[in-house]
This record gives structure tokens, C-alpha cells and sequence, in this order.
């Protein structure tokens, strides 16, 4: 008795907080989003292990070891079903996680720098997945890889030479597969286990996660508490519970298949992106490769990064959407987003794309920089509209420019997952 | 013992306003310099893992010189596959030959001839190349790459040692029988 005591007492709330603000404690508060992203690393990294010791890292034997794995394997199948369904779980509920963190205003003061810690673990996150499904050395992490590692090739000056680098040579082959395999078992597990305790011990610092209030009301001075257990940890140990259940029934129900085996000598038809990545896709076609692969993502990132250190005249924390008025231009954004985003897809298959070639300007300008600095105008001007008329404060324009360009880039998601076929021309998914 | 503590903090502090900052400045430097130092060396030896390693792959004569066919073969206006050698080889409609490279100029796809709509259309971001390899439709900022052609005795040839990057299509490019 005095022994459990002890590792209730030294162990968990080591580990988690002895009391938390009671206002905290709501299910819809925090969707318990980080601490699932937490258990699904846990996951992954017990599946991954188990699964490096039947994997072959070599183009020959890649294909057929996880084949091998997945027939005669006692349990093999459901080893790699957790591990496929963990990763793509992961990655939605990392990307809510930074929404939820984003939209509660919890990104100020003593949690600035976790934002930006926060961001590096999620672009672990895609760094594990994108290099995960390169392993199975089927047609879908073959071209992946080439497109994703042809990019590279558009860096000004270095291109090439960096593009060799990352592929261990001319062509995606052998050498790629092992700089794959040792970032995606050793690199990012490393980086995760440094980073996510980084990440929670920050979160403890900022006094456990934002206190959520009514818009317009006071910071709270005085909070009432109730103790981490049970309050705390008997509802994370629920989220958990379903959380894993969760994972076992998609492991079971829906056991992630094979492609073909790779083939260097033709590419799929339509070559699609794993769902994460086809917005991303989308984006190509529709721009200059400096731009969609290199200033835009650039753009998106270091925007992100510099969110909480802008200059704002009031304090988010806490409050759903930051205002009266933001929730009113969340809104807007949402929806003008949902409206242009798909018009502009199809003005610029049916037309745009044609006036580029007619125009005598090179194609980095015609099809790159001018579209660029077209939308950015437009973009701009919309954020003025909204302080001008709507009277919203700069933290209430900001995030709806926020808005605005996260729900163009689910629209290319959905666009580019349904409505593309054939060549990856514009098609009706029925 | 928190007063011995506080002593030392107090003699370091002595000691550092009678020695100047110095001493204690100059450890500091140096454990400073030593640890870029094997931050980088690190890295260096990360980055040198990292290097292309130097095949051993021997480029055999028979790879480099690919014999496509005699002339005749060929009809003019057609474009015809091969895959062993890695290209298309084009015949214009006004008989010239032009071997292309079948990797998409934009992130390299493979890019398949299309002959109902007579062009190629990659796969993976909607480029779209004509018979000359020809951008007719971007994100693809540069025709496709090209091998060197040569006709001896009305069989054609193609130079496969080396890709021929360009930027456009140009008639100069068509090798005639």
C-alpha cells in the first residue's frame, strides 16, 4: 500500500500535474489532443520496433520482408495496421492539437517559445511519415520520393547538388532507401523523445494548459484548483482507452494494403500524395516549382514561427476565437475560403495556365511570381477590408488571414483527393 | 551549508572584480569554442556520411550508343517507346528523328505518350509536352531533355551517355536521314 503511494506520488505526478484549474478540465476545452498525440508516439515507436526486426532495408527485399511480415507473421499484419493507422492518426490530431492551441489564444507570454517547439514536432511528424512510407519500396514511395526529393533540384545554386545528397546519388535507389530508414528509426525517434519532453515541460511552466474565458473578461487572478488525480488522470486515462480502441478496430477492420512493387520505369496514373501531402500536390500544379515548392512552404513556415512574437494590442489567451468580432471574421474567412479557393482552381486550369504560355515572360514570373504577388494582394486586401470594415482588431485580421489560407489549403486537399483524375486533370469523383 | 553557498557565490564574485572578468571570461570562451568546434565537427562527419558515395557502376560502351532501327521503321508522326534505353524517339511529320527523355522536366515523373490527345501528359502535376517535347502546359518550365541522334547507313542511333538539357524546342534540334 505504501509503495503504490509512492509511485502515485514520485511517479505520476512527476509526470503530470498534482492539481490542475478546474475550468481546465472540460472535455471540449482541449479535446485532450496533445496527450493523444503523445500516446500515438508511444505507439509508433513500440509497432516501429517491433517492425525493424523483420524489415530488409534494401530495395530487393523491402517489398517482399513486409509482405513476409504481414502473411506470416503471427500478428503481423495488426503490428503494421497500429503503426499505419497511428501515423495518419497522428497527423490530423497533431494539426487539430496546433488549432485548438492556436484558436484558445494559447500561444502567448510563457507559451510563446512551446508554439514554435510545437511546430518542430510536427514537422516530425510529417518528416517520420514522409520518410515511413518510402520503406515499403512500392509505386506510391517510389515517385513520392522523386517528386518530393525533385524539389530539391529547385533550390537556387545548390538544386542539384543537394538533390544528389538527399538521394544518395542521380536516382532514387538503395542509398535513398538507407538515409530513409535511419532518419525514420533513429533521427525523428530521437528528436521526438528530446522535443516532446520539452514541449510538456514547457506547458507545466506556463502553469498546465490556458485557462479558457468569456471574450472581453479579465484575465482571472485567482483560479479554483482540483487535484491531478483523479480529476486529471482518470480522464486522460479514458481519452486513452478509446483512443487505442480506436486504433485496434481501424488496425483490424481496415489493414493497410500494398501497392505494386516499385517500378523506376513508369509512374502511376494518377500519381497521388498520401492524403497529407496532396494539398501540398495541388499546389504544384498550380504554380512555378520555385514558388510551390519553395517560397510558399517557406512563407507558410516561418509565418507560423513568427505568430506569437507579432506585435498586438490584445491578449488572445483563453478566449475561443479572440473576439466578438473575430469569431464574426473567422467566419467570413471560412467561408470566402471555401468559395475562391475552388473558382480560382478552375479559372486557372481552364485559362490561366494557357495565358501563361502566350505571355513572353519567363515561366518563374508568368506562372511563379506574378500569380504569387496577385493572390498575396488579394489576400492583403481582404485583411484590409476586414480592418476598415468589420472595425476587427489586428489579432482578430490576422487570424482570419489564418483562416482563410487554411481552409484554401483543405480545399486543394479535397480537390486534389476527389476531383482528380486521369494525368491529374480536373474530373467529377462520380 | 546554504550559508557556505552563499559565501562561495560571494568570494566568486570578489574574485572576479580583483582578476577582471578575465579569467573566468576566457574559460568561458574556450568551452564555448570547443563545443562549436565539435558541434560542427559532428555535423561534418554527419554531412560526409551523407555524400554521394563513389559508385563503382561502370558505364558500359553498350549503354552509351542505343541502335533504335533502321530509318524506315519509323513513320513519320509517330512516337515509339523504349523502354530499355530509357527514351521516346519522335519522328516529325516532316520525317526528322528527335530522341526524348521520358523523365518529366518538372519533379521527374515518368511521362507516357498520350495518342489519342498526341502529346505526353505527366501523371503527377499535369504538365503537358507535344511531339517536340514541347511545354504546352506548365507547371513543366522546360521542354523535355534530349539524346543525341546520329543516322549511319539509315539506322538511327541514339547517344544515351549524356541528357541534353534545354529550354525550348528548336528546329535545330531535329536530326534529319
Amino acid at each position: 500500500m505504501k509503495n503504490k503511494r509512492t509511485v502515485r506520488q514520485f511517479f505520476i505526478f512527476h509526470m503530470r500535474p498534482s492539481r490542475v484549474p478546474v475550468a481546465t478540465l472540460p472535455y471540449n476545452h482541449t479535446f485532450g489532443l496533445g496527450g493523444m498525440s503523445a500516446l500515438l508516439v508511444v505507439c509508433l515507436v513500440v509497432t516501429g520496433a517491433l517492425m525493424m526486426l523483420a524489415y530488409e532495408p534494401t530495395p530487393e527485399r523491402a517489398y517482399e520482408s513486409i509482405l513476409g511480415l504481414q502473411t506470416e507473421t503471427l500478428f503481423g499484419s495488426l503490428v503494421r495496421g497500429i503503426h499505419f493507422w497511428s501515423a495518419n492518426l497522428l497527423i490530423a490530431i497533431a494539426v487539430l492539437h496546433l488549432l485548438r492551441v492556436f484558436f484558445t489564444g494559447a500561444r502567448e507570454g510563457a507559451r510563446r517559445f512551446n508554439w514554435v517547439i510545437g511546430l518542430v514536432l510536427l514537422g516530425c511528424v510529417l518528416a517520420a511519415n514522409f520518410t515511413g512510407y518510402l520503406l515499403p519500396w512500392d509505386q506510391l514511395s517510389y515517385w513520392a520520393v522523386t517528386i518530393c526529393t525533385g524539389m530539391l533540384g529547385y533550390v537556387p545554386g545548390i538544386g542539384g547538388w543537394l538533390q544528389t545528397v538527399a538521394r544518395g546519388g542521380p536516382e532514387v535507389g538503395p542509398v535513398t532507401l538507407i538515409i530513409f530508414y535511419t532518419i525514420h528509426t533513429t533521427v525523428v525517434p530521437a528528436a521526438f523523445v528530446v522535443l516532446m519532453g520539452f514541449h510538456f515541460w514547457r506547458v507545466r511552466k506556463a502553469r498546465g494548459v490556458v485557462v479558457p474565458r468569456a471574450a472581453g473578461a479579465p484575465v482571472a487572478a485567482e483560479v479554483a484548483y482540483a487535484p491531478g488525480w483523479p480529476d486529471l488522470i482518470l480522464r486522460e486515462l479514458a481519452v486513452g482507452v478509446v483512443l487505442v480502441a480506436v486504433v485496434l478496430a481501424l488496425a483490424v477492420f481496415f489493414a493497410p494494403g500494398m501497392g505494386t512493387p516499385a517500378n523506376p520505369g513508369m509512374s502511376p496514373n494518377p500519381a497521388k500524395a498520401p492524403w497529407y501531402f496532396v494539398g501540398f500536390q495541388e499546389l504544384q500544379i498550380h504554380f512555378h516549382p520555385v514558388f510551390s515548392a519553395l517560397v510558399i512552404p517557406l512563407a507558410a513556415v516561418i509565418g507560423l514561427v513568427w505568430w506569437p512574437y507579432r506585435r498586438r494590442e490584445t491578449d488572445p489567451a483563453g478566449i475561443f476565437l479572440g473576439s466578438a468580432i473575430g469569431r464574426r471574421t473567422a467566419g467570413l474567412a471560412a467561408v470566402t475560403g471555401l468559395i475562391v479557393t475552388p473558382l480560382l482552381i478552375i479559372a486557372d486550369d481552364r485559362w490561366f495556365q494557357a495565358a501563361s504560355r502566350l505571355q513572353r515572360l519567363p515561366a518563374v514570373v508568368g506562372h511563379g511570381l506574378l500569380p504569387f504577388v496577385i493572390l498575396a494582394a488579394g489576400v492583403f486586401g481582404f485583411r484590409l477590408t476586414l480592418r476598415w470594415r468589420m472595425a476587427a482588431s489586428r489579432e482578430d485580421a490576422d487570424q482570419a488571414v489564418f483562416i482563410l489560407l487554411a481552409v484554401a489549403f483543405v480545399v486543394m486537399t479535397v480537390v486534389a483527393v476527389w476531383f482528380r483524375g486521369e494525368g491529374m486533370a480536373l474530373v467529377w469523383p462520380w | 551549508m546554504g550559508e557556505n553557498r552563499v559565501n562561495r557565490n560571494q568570494a566568486d564574485k570578489g574574485e572576479d572584480q580583483a582578476a577582471g572578468e578575465t579569467r573566468r571570461g576566457f574559460l568561458r570562451k574556450v568551452w564555448l569554442g570547443l563545443g562549436t568546434l565539435a558541434a560542427l565537427q559532428l555535423g561534418w562527419i554527419g554531412f560526409d556520411m551523407l555524400r554521394p558515395r563513389k559508385r563503382r557502376r561502370v558505364e558500359d560502351a553498350a549503354q552509351g550508343i542505343f541502335i533504335a532501327g533502321p530509318v524506315d521503321r519509323f513513320e513519320p508522326g509517330t512516337v515509339t517507346a523504349f523502354p530499355a534505353g530509357r527514351f521516346y524517339l519522335s519522328r516529325l511529320d516532316d520525317g526528322g528523328f528527335l530522341a526524348l527523355g521520358r523523365t518529366c522536366t518538372h519533379l521527374g515523373c515518368t511521362v507516357p505518350w498520350v495518342e489519342a490527345d498526341r502529346q505526353f501528359a505527366c501523371p503527377c502535376h499535369a504538365s503537358v509536352f507535344d511531339i517536340t517535347g514541347e511545354v504546352l502546359s506548365p507547371p513543366a518550365d522546360r521542354a523535355l531533355d534530349m539524346f543525341a541522334v546520329r543516322i549511319e547507313n539509315g539506322i538511327v542511333k541514339v547517344d544515351l551517355s549524356r541528357a541534353i538539357r534545354r529550354r525550348s524546342f528548336e528546329a535545330a534540334q531535329v536530326v534529319l536521314p
